[in-house]
This record gives structure tokens, sequence and C-alpha cells, in this order.
């Protein structure tokens, strides 16, 4: 199918400018526009056009716990929040730890997916944290990075050995960063989870492990990605790191810049995840180092549970949000209406830098790359219903918040694969 | 003037007047306990359900028999037992509560909230009767009805609290009621259970608990787990007794008429020594039948508030 899209302002977050101009597509390709013959022409005046939204993080839950979301649903909701390539993490049942795993997540996908999917494969066998997993194997199978995110690396000379062994295969390991016996605990520690009663997880918990993980991307020269960043000094430790030269990057998430831990008051679970939600002054130290640039990509890390699974007493809830549906229009309205940043730079981080990350050559709309593009309507306030989430999962804290940045459209691969 | 809400689920909820009404109509309940018949028929036709999921038999009596002193039929669900079945959500056994024609659930739950998200799905009154580390509305309204019997006034008192800080609903729930009611709290334990930001709540944290208890006019013990030794919060029974203890030296640094209180059970020797527990200074019974007074308060406030 050849696609016009008509007069809409395109950001580009590569040579980081906008203009209105017309976007072809030709063969699931973008084309430079001579002799254009269009099946269909999309009017894309007064909206934005930009490269398709990249995850670097994102739980699908498939294989093993499909009554929270599965690949085709938890597509679907990253085609309607504009992502059109998506990371998912392994910590599925059975882990995704294996090269049979990584193929049939990748063949699912491709069969009756709504985007790309790409892989990440566990660091250790069943994510145990004893025996490296066959990243070598998984890395032919399509891997795109290894983590054992939903814990740590906690043995160093694990992590040690697993980075020097995926840098091998030119793979990154994404580290979440926590010290569990820190964390042992329901939300942030501090007034409000003394005011609640709830055992709190301190800052120090997710520091330690990214002041460990900086020394040894740094002793052994290997690049290393720290996972969901939520803390002010978190982003100190990658701020000095990466003044050192360090090769070191990172990741936060649209509820570490949009709320803080004031959201779990009344025990609402929906403000429930790990790392936990943190006090102002970190939420604030968050924007800072997406606006400086320690922070180098926001990702959803998208974490479907099932209704039960959240409306049980707070201790025993599951941690996480869905996010797909959200992200885009959470980090327009807080980071680019607010005036913090230019919305290429913001969209350098849902697209470039991810695709950097994870080396792939995608989220750039020049000729010749997979036409990948999403249109978005900058201009009106729309209010998040979750009832409309087209994903199986509606654990979101977002719901009835008024939003900018809705996406109206998305195409992958050529494909029309989300229309508002 | 009758109580905001539908349920009492902690003293951070309620206002200064509330917390008067309840101490207020504790005081009269009280006369009628202490009146012959013993009897009043306010709860008549009422159901009440205690639904323990943590054993406390003196709570749970203290309740049963308020309600009963009232008129209410009760009847008690206990999570150890066969009538909460395994695996039954908290939500579940509420609701089938509820259907029940339910006017008030007596909760006693292991995790903080668990009240909170029984009384946004029910009809009925939901109290809480402790909530993890959360609260302990009840016992810190018997305590403060005693203080309030024997100074006068909350306002102004110098009240120390001593003992496990982290770990208790008592001591929470005590600290933001009597500093609501114009009290000064000061509080002492072993550094490792204090909680977190207590510096921005009204408490004042003393290192010392001399400190703690100089010139205080109510010195209260909290109760300490001995087990929690074995999870390095402090390092021997004996240790926490040198120096956290409510020893006859220490209770000498209060006021000379300054009572003391300890929310049970004891344990002799580690929180205080039985001296200390059986001296004059000492309102510990009084607390235990202050307890069904304040109680049959509160199920009377909250049913007048449902008959409206
Ligand atoms: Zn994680
Ligand atoms: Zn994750």
């Amino acid at each position: 199918m050849r696609i016009l899209i008509k007069n809409g302002l395109v950001i580009d977050p590569v040579k980081q400018s906008r203009e209105i101009r017309n976007i072809y597509i030709e063969n699931g390709i973008f084309v430079s526009g001579n002799g254009f013959v269009t099946d269909r022409e999309i009017d894309a005046e007064g909206k934005a056009v930009m490269p398709g939204l990249i995850d670097a993080h994102c739980h699908l839950r498939e294989p093993g716990f499909e009554y929270r979301e599965d690949i085709v649903s938890g597509t679907r909701s990253a085609a309607r929040g504009g992502f059109t390539t998506i990371a998912c993490m392994p910590n599925t049942s059975p882990v995704c730890d294996n090269a049979a795993i990584v193929e049939y997540i990748i063949h699912k996908a491709e069969e009756q997916g709504s985007c790309r999917v790409l892989p990440i494969g566990a660091v250790t066998k069943g994510q145990k944290g004893s025996e490296l997993a066959e990243i070598g194997l998984m890395a032919e199978a399509g891997i795109v990075a290894v983590s054992d995110d939903g814990r740590p690396v906690e043995q160093s000379d694990m992590m040690r050995k697993a980075m020097i062994y995926a840098n091998q295969f030119g793979l990154r390991v994404i580290s979440h960063c926590e010290d569990m016996s820190l964390a042992d605990g329901h939300m942030n520690e501090g007034i409000v989870s003394t005011e609640l009663g709830l055992k709190g997880i301190p800052a120090a918990a997710e520091e330690i492990m990214v002041a460990r993980d900086i020394i040894l991307s740094e002793y052994l020269n290997i690049p290393i990605h720290l996972a969901h960043l939520s803390t002010a000094r978190s982003i100190d430790l990658v701020r000095m790191a990466k003044d050192r030269g360090v090769p070191v990057t990172c990741e936060t998430c649209p509820h570490y810049f949009t709320l803080n831990e004031e959201a779990v008051r009344g025990f609402n679970t929906m403000a429930k995840m790990n790392p936990p939600l943190r006090p102002e002054s970190d939420r604030e130290a968050i924007i800072a180092g997406l606006v400086d640039g320690t922070i180098d990509i926001i990702a959803t890390d998208h974490a479907p549970h099932h209704a039960d699974e959240k409306e049980i007493e707070f201790a025993l809830a599951n941690n996480g949000i869905v996010g797909f549906e959200t992200a885009f229009a959470l980090a327009y309205t807080w980071l680019v209406r607010s005036g913090r940043m230019s919305l290429e730079k913001m969209l350098a981080k849902f697209t470039t830098d991810p695709a950097k990350i994870l080396g792939q050559k995608l989220g750039t709309i020049d000729s010749g790359s997979p036409a990948d593009l999403i249109i978005a309507d900058l201009e009106n306030s729309f209010v998040f219903d979750k009832k409309q989430i087209v994903g199986k999962a509606k654990n979101t804290p977002y719901d009835g918040f008024e939003l900018y940045g809705k996406i109206v459209m998305t195409v992958q691969g050529g494909k029309i694969r989300y229309e508002a | 003037m009758q109580l905001i809400s539908k349920d009492l689920l902690g003293l951070k909820e309620l206002s200064k007047e509330e917390i008067s009404l309840i101490l207020d109509t504790a005081d009269t309940m009280r006369l009628v306990l202490s009146a012959n018949s013993k009897k009043t028929s306010h709860l008549q036709g009422k159901s009440v359900v205690t639904l323990f999921y943590e054993n406390s038999t003196r709570t749970r009596l203290s309740f049963e028999m308020a309600s009963k002193f009232m008129g209410a039929s009760s009847a008690n669900i206990s999570a150890s037992g066969s009538s909460v079945k395994k695996g039954e959500s908290l939500i579940d056994t509420a609701r089938t509560i509820d259907s029940m024609a339910t006017d008030i659930v007596i909760m006693r739950h292991q995790q903080s909230g668990a009240p909170h998200l029984i009384a946004s799905k029910i009809n009925a009154s939901v109290i809480n009767a402790g909530d993890g580390m959360n609260e302990h509305p009840t016992q810190a309204l018997l305590d403060m009805m005693t203080i309030r019997k024997h100074k006068g006034t909350l306002e102004g008192l110098k009240v120390a609290i001593v003992g496990d800080l982290l770990h208790s609903r008592v001591a929470r729930s005590n600290l933001w009621g009597l500093s609501k009611m114009g009290a000064q709290v000061y509080l002492a334990g072993p550094a490792t259970m204090v909680p977190p930001g207590i510096e921005r709540t009204p408490a004042i944290l003393c290192s010392k608990v001399e400190d703690a208890v100089k010139d205080a006019d109510v010195v209260m013990g909290l109760r300490v787990q001995l087990e929690r030794q074995q999870s390095g919060l402090f390092p021997s029974v004996s240790e926490y007794a040198r120096f956290f203890s409510i020893s006859e030296d220490v209770l000498k640094m209060a006021k000379s008429d300054a009572i003391l209180m300890h929310p049970g059970p004891c344990n002799h020797g580690v929180e205080m020594p039985t001296a200390v527990y059986d001296s004059p200074q000492s309102v510990i019974n009084e607390q235990v039948s202050n307890g069904v007074a304040v109680r049959m308060a509160v199920l009377y406030l909250l049913t007048s508030r449902r008959n409206q």
C-alpha cells in the first residue's frame, strides 16, 4: 500500500528540526515523493507527524501470564499509544532464557501483533542469578539486550560475567537496580510510609546498585543500561559517571516525572510500583535529568496486572502499572507543554535514543527506513479514560487525567496499526 | 454533632471535634457501665460482626462486651478458624458479611490499609481494630480518655511514648490523636525502631528515654516483640531493657503526679519492671475498663449516624 501523509508538521528527532511537509510510504518504507501515486491520502494538517515510538522496556506477559496481557493485546495497546517497536522483558513463565522462546515471541508478534516486538533475553537461567542464560543463542534468535528485570543480578561477580559475555555478542545488560536486602517494603520510605504504616523502601536500595553497576561499567569499559531510575542521587551518580566517560545509559518512566509518593495515600494500589514513587524533590530531579540529557530515554515499564492483583491489601498488591497508552501524552504534557524541553528533544528519548541503545536502525523518517510513524494532536486536550484502554489490564493511576498529545494514527512497516 | 465518616479507620482521619465527641460520649458510657444494670438498648436490633485476621482476645472481647452491653447481636469470624475460607479474598469475605445486613464490621488485620479497602466496598460501617503498622484508633481513644480523666484535659500535656515506635500502630494513633488534641508527644526508643520521617510529624524525638520522660505528665510504654531481636533491630533483650525500659529511676524523672500507661500485654522486665507496672502511678488496669466504654461510644455514634 502507498500512503501519502499531507501537510503535517513533521518532527525530526535526528535533525532536531520541524517543517510542514508531505511524507510518502511505499512497500513499508519511507520514500521520496517523485511521481508518487497514492492508495490512501491522509490529511495531517494541524497535527504533528513523528517517527514511531520505541519502548525499550515493557512486559507483555506471554508466555505464562496471558490472563494479564498477551502479545496480541499488548501490541494493540502499544500501537494505540504510538509505539511501533517495543522491547519486552523476559520475566515470563517460562522465563525467556533460551532461543526457542525468543523465536516464539518474534513469530507470534509478526503473525498476530500490531507492532514490532524485540525480545530481551534473561541474563541468567530462570532469572535465578546463578548461571548465565544462553545469551549467544538468544542473540542469534533476535534478542536486543539481556536483563533479569523484575529482580536484580544480585551477585556482582555474575553481573561482571554477564556484561563481558553479552558485550561479546554486541548486547548490553539492562540492570534492574535494587539492593534486595534494603528493598523489603511496599512504598518509598519516608514520612508518607510512616503515616500509612507501610514498610518503606529507601532510595538507597536503588542507588547502591546504580553505583555498583557504574563501577563495573567503568572498570570493564563495557556499556550498561540502567532501567527505571527514580531518585535524585541515582541521576547524580549517572551524571558524574557520564562526565568521566563511563559508557552508562539510563531510562526513567513517565510515572517518575508525573507522580510522587503522595499518590499512594488512601492505600492506592494503582500507585504501587517498583521502584516506588518518590518524594517531590526526586520527581523534580528526574525532570532535570531528562532536560540536561543525563537520562537517555523514557521507557514505559508497561506492567499489566489483573484487577484481582490490585484490588487487595496494599502490601499484597502487585507492583506496576500499564504504560503504553499514556506514555507519550504524559511526556508531552509534563515535559514539552510545561516548557521544560523541546518536542524534538523529548521525542529523541522515545525514538532515536532507545534505537541506539537497542542497536536498531529505527526511529527516523529518512527515506529508505522502515515506515514507522505516528500522527498526534498536540493542540487539544483529552481526558484519559481507563475504560478505553485496549490492552487487557487497566491498572493505571491516570484515569481521568486531562492530557495533551493524543495519538490519532500509528503506522508501522507501512501498515496502519491504529487509527483514532 | 455526629461523626463525619461512616467508618472509624484511624485518628488521622478524625477532626479534633470528632475526637472530643467520642471522648465525651465515652465518659457517659462509663457512667452507664458503673451503674447497676450495665445495659443500654442503644444497639437493639443491630448486628455487629468482629472479623479478626490476627489474634487478639483482649481487643475482641472488649468490642464484644461493648456490643453486648448495648443490646446488639454480635457474631465473631476469625480467619484462623474455618469461617474464612482459605484463599477467599478479603473483599469477598467482606461482601458476604455485608450481604447479611450487618451494621458494623469490627476488623483487625495484619496489613495496613485492609480496613480502608473493605470500607470502600461495603455498606456496613467499618471499625478498625488494628491494621498492620498503621492505626489502632480505639486503643488511642481509650488512652486519651484515661489521660483526660486524670489530667482534666489533653491540651498542653507532655506525653512520652517509649519503645518500638516503628512497628507500633498504637504509637501512631496516639501521635495523631494526641497532637490534634493539643498535647505534645515525645518519643524515644532504639534508633533502629524509629519510623522514617518522624521529624516531619508533630512529635519530638529524643535519643534518650530519660529526655523523653523528663517532666512528662504521661509516660506510655509500648510493647516490643522480642523476636525482633532476630532481625537485627536490637542486640539482646537485656540490652534493650538496660537502655529502653521505663525503670523506676526513669519514671522518677517524670512529674510526680505523672501517670504510667501500657497498651498491653506487657513484657515484664523488658518494657518496664514489674514494680513500675504495679506502681501507684500505673493506670494500666483502668485502661482496660475504659476500653469498653470507648468502644461503646464508637458503636453508638456510628449506629446513630447510620439511623439518620
Ligand atoms: Zn525492573
Ligand atoms: Zn520492568
